[in-house]
């Protein structure tokens, strides 16, 4: 009987309470034909010491190759502190902060959450969080619907480079609500969008074009124009969405401050996932969605606002609760309700932990390590960079033979060596996503490099085949 | 006090980062950072402290009774979350190839077979991140149905007017007019209106059962039959399931497509708001919409379903596998409950909650449905305690925090006044039980005596009440330097 307390003794008490003789009884407004018979396909329960034999288990049949994937996670050092506090019951077991007086906790905790963010992003505001990053495009996308009341087009621009599950995402979440998501093509040379490709698309697509969204570093890790863009977009009255990797922010150019006079985007969004949660299979992470102070209240998800007590005494609300689904219904901002609490709060404090220079410094290291590991792969033949654009911590490599065969034969070396690129970016031959994170060292790059070498040549597979 | 305030500048956090910052004089200077982020500067030991003592301002399961009316707020076990937690988990990146990933697609590939067999769906998808991102998925596959078989004009989803407010603002997000049917004082659906309103616009019903006004619908065979009659589907909002695990079946009920809230009914956390997961099941003719990724098995062992292979998906709604982690978490607690454990958890949800009602009847509260059986939650109205005392469902909740109790649902649903909702789950023992209702009784009695100490409750929490109305209109969101 697990998790269950009641003693025997208790359920004829309860039962008597009730007024009724055996626990069937409960269920007696239920159709008995309808009733089910035994849930026959679901296995006798366990004790925990036969599951945890059993995941332990399953989790040894995963790899344990060295990691230099990246196209959307990524592989960082987390702070021992960082679970243990937010695995604490009072954080891990908590719901919604509906009782505001009872949840001083986390509401604080994510007050502050919304500070680091907009600190980041240098953006005015911040919401609690979303689902991912790729949902938080498709809600950014929507906001921007309901934030541009100059343009009446419903048409968004979404360059190619832009990460292909986000534009998927975004497209099966807006699909319903009659918007164009119009992509744009990038430019094969530079692995960046044209300024003039934009124009094109716009120009192609009437004039009236309601927001454009960046990617900086797009998903190839290159770095896009975003002062021009942002530039252009706001003389023609376009919204301007960003998605950015919330950790380069400690050392790329903030959204906040896109553009050449430092203008800013209207809404920032992206995943949180470098920010102290693990790879894990692909999940929990959040989404973070920032914008201006003009668009706050299109806003979707919970916003936390700082406050007083009767007493005067400072404390935390969850506000603009009037944009929400459980006061608007159906004309709510989004039907968005539980978040990604939980990943926010490991944020939070992986943040506070890490602060300014230690989040400057995993940056920077990310780069160097990623610029070590281009530099040594490209040394091999038939290894080059694919574009002529600096990059943060991702490179596009373009191989001399299928990448498919290449990844097999580094990962029997223990090595993850990429992302194939060839199913969503066929144009670009045998391209390899590779990534380099502060945690892969000098001899993990080198045992990739070594790894890549006996790969690529041909012999020495074929002989390891025979 | 905000971690912003235990800052100094030039403070250094211990060693979690490479010492020193590494060259970046080869990306263009315009595409860098000038300014250094204001983030706090404070010790590892200043941060462990700040965020253990906030921790501590939290009610929480682990130190609470916390009925929260509709969000199972049942004990979480620890196994859940450790065994998540093992590096050949949590180290493992989502675009590992799958051969390489077999340990987890196993777990996942079971689970959605057991969600299958727990919930009479022909199949699950696990992408989902939430509830209301389930509710997406459900509604979007309905309207792909209707489309791919030609059926464009299907503009309307009903909704009963008792339902989440995550329905209708699902609806509306799938592009569909929303038409609310009322609930007859019982409980019910209302039969007559509901056949008043289906037609050949009727794209579906979406139904919460037992309802949130914690009863079993009854008529639920008529309603699937007059919805299936003109072409409609219907779509069934798990919030509730832990009423009925393993008693029946939303598949044997005729509904057409489901979701569940993992972090209800299967007990993984529910963190402070989230991570969630709203799994989906459908009946047979719905498979070849259901979002990705989906997880399949062959004599070679488990694989994602590829794009080309599921080409009326409705597609994805994450950019990887949706909150992988949490999928573990309820995994782990399924194989642990087991078959015989399932039907023992709706069980003892349902004794806990009508002896929670028989209690509160026999303490003289107004139940708003006095006379049928109460699901695994029930609803007390304060009307007259509102009425003639001036003491609200508010005060009440306010003051059974300072009696050590989580306040339940209050003012949902949104048909009943001055509502209590109440759920207790199977976790919780007899004296937890009695314990609350006496608490409720002490307010009572207090808001006969002396109301004062209910209508400015709280008074032994970090903060008594708060000002909402400043906080929405003296807009103050996030902590800023000064300039």
């Amino acid at each position: 009987m697990p998790f269950i307390p009641h003693t025997e003794e208790e359920i004829s008490q309860m039962l008597e309470v009730i007024g009724i003789d055996s626990t069937e009884a409960l269920f007696d407004e239920i159709p008995s034909h309808l009733r089910t018979s035994g849930l026959d396909g679901i296995p006798e329960g366990m004790t925990e010491m036969e599951i945890s034999r059993l995941m332990h288990k399953r989790a040894s049949q995963n790899t344990d190759a060295v990691c230099f994937i990246g196209a959307g996670a990524y592989e960082h050092h987390i702070p021992a502190a960082v679970w243990q506090l937010t695995t604490r019951g009072e954080y891990y077991t908590a719901y919604t902060p509906y009782q505001a007086e009872a949840s001083q906790g986390t509401l604080q905790l994510t007050y502050e959450f919304q500070s680091m963010m907009t600190a980041l992003t240098d953006m005015d505001v911040s919401n609690a969080s979303l689902y991912d990053g790729a949902s938080a495009l498709a809600e950014a996308v929507l906001m921007a619907i309901r934030g541009n009341r100059k343009s009446k087009s419903r048409k968004v621009l979404i360059p190619r480079t832009v990460h292909p599950t986000y534009r998927k995402t975004t497209e099966t979440i807006v699909t319903g609500q009659n918007i164009d998501l119009l992509e744009v093509d990038y430019d094969l040379a530079a692995g960046t969008v044209q300024l003039d490709a934009l124009k094109q698309a716009a120009t192609d697509a009437g004039g009236d074009i309601t927001a454009v969204v960046i990617q900086q570093p797009n998903f190839f890790g290159a770095l896009e124009d975003i002062d021009a863009i942002t530039d252009w977009a706001h003389e023609n009255r376009i919204l301007v969405i960003s998605i950015t990797n919330p950790l380069s922010l400690a050392v790329l150019k903030p959204p906040g401050q896109w553009g050449s006079e430092n203008t800013g985007v209207d809404i920032a969004c992206g995943d949180g996932q470098p920010l102290g949660a693990p790879m894990s299979c692909g999940g929990p992470y959040y989404g973070f969605l920032c914008s201006t102070s003009a668009l706050v209240r299109q806003m979707p998800g919970r916003i936390v606002g700082r406050t007083i007590d009767v007493d005067g005494k400072e404390g935390f609300v969850l506000t603009l609760q009037a944009r929400e689904q459980h006061i608007r219904r159906s004309k709510a901002t989004s039907n968005i309700c539980t978040n990604q609490g939980l990943v926010v709060t490991a944020s939070t404090i992986h943040m506070a932990i890490l602060g300014p220079e230690g989040l400057e410094n995993t940056a920077a290291a990310c780069h160097a390590n990623t610029t070590s590991l281009v530099a040594q792969l490209t040394d091999i033949d038939g290894v080059r960079y694919a574009f002529s654009s600096p990059y943060f911590h991702e490179a596009v490599l373009v191989l001399d033979q299928p990448v498919t065969a290449v990844l097999e034969a580094l990962a029997e070396r223990g090595i993850l060596g990429g992302y194939d690129l060839g199913a969503e970016y066929p144009e670009l031959g045998n391209a390899l996503l590779v990534c380099a994170t502060e945690l892969r060292s000098e001899e993990d790059i080198n045992a990739y490099q070594a790894a890549l070498e006996a790969a690529l040549d041909v012999e020495t597979r074929q002989k390891e085949i025979a | 006090m905000l971690i912003h305030e235990h800052s100094k500048p030039g403070r250094k956090g211990a060693p979690q980062a490479p010492v020193s910052k590494a060259d970046l004089s080869d990306i263009p200077s315009n595409l860098l950072r000038q300014d250094s982020a204001a983030l706090p500067e404070v010790s590892e030991m200043q941060a462990v402290r700040h965020y253990t003592r906030l921790s501590q301002k939290n009610f929480a399961i682990d130190t609470h009774f916390y009925p929260l009316g509709s969000c199972t707020m049942k004990y979480n076990p620890r196994a859940c979350n450790s065994l998540a937690q093992l590096p050949g988990f949590l180290s493992q990146h989502p675009l590992t190839p799958d051969e390489l990933n077999q340990g987890y697609l196993a777990c996942m590939h079971e689970l959605q077979l057991m969600l299958c067999e727990a919930m009479g769906m022909a199949a699950f998808s696990l992408a989902p991140m939430a509830g209301a991102q389930g509710e997406f998925a459900g509604i979007a596959m309905i309207d792909a149905y209707h489309k791919a078989n030609d059926d464009d004009g299907r503009k309307e989803i009903l909704v009963p007017d008792a339902a989440h407010g995550t329905n209708p603002a699902t609806a509306t997000m799938c592009g569909f007019n929303v038409r609310e049917i009322p609930t007859l004082d019982n409980g019910d659906v209302d039969i007559d209106a509901l056949q008043q309103a289906v037609g050949p616009q009727t794209a579906g019903l979406m139904l919460t059962n037992p309802s949130t006004l914690g009863v079993f619908e009854r008529q639920i065979e008529k309603i699937a039959d007059i919805v299936h009659a003109v072409g409609g589907l219907l779509y069934y909002d798990g919030a509730n399931l832990n009423a009925i695990l393993g008693k029946i079946r939303p598949g044997d009920m005729g509904f057409d497509v489901i979701h569940t809230n993992l972090h209800k009914t299967f007990s993984t956390p529910h963190g402070g708001g989230g991570p969630g997961s709203g799994a989906v099941g459908v009946a047979e003719r719905l498979i070849p919409f259901l979002p990705l990724p989906l997880v399949s098995q062959d004599n070679a062992g488990y694989h994602l379903v590829k794009e080309q292979d599921a080409p009326q998906s409705i597609g994805r709604l994450s950019a990887f596998m949706g909150n992988a982690g949490v999928l573990i978490r309820a995994y782990v607690y399924m194989r642990l409950l087991g078959r015989d454990g399932m039907a023992r958890v709706s069980e003892f949800a349902t004794l806990n909650a009508n002896y929670m009602m028989a209690e509160a009847r026999r303490r003289g509260f107004e139940l708003a449905i006095p006379d049928r059986r109460a699901s695994h939650e029930f609803i007390i109205t304060l009307k007259r305690e509102a009425s003639e005392l001036h003491v609200t469902a508010m005060d009440f909740a306010k003051r059974l925090l300072d009696l050590g109790y989580h306040a339940p649902t209050t003012y949902f649903p949104l048909l009943v006044p001055e509502c209590l909702l109440i759920e207790p789950t199977e976790s919780e023992a007899k004296e937890a039980l009695d314990g609350f209702m006496d608490a409720l009784e002490q307010i009572r009695q207090e808001a006969e005596s002396n109301p004062e100490v209910v209508t400015t409750a709280p008074h032994t929490l970090p903060v008594k009440r708060l000002d909402e109305v400043r906080a929405a209109r003296q807009l103050d969101l996030a902590w800023k330097p000064e300039a």
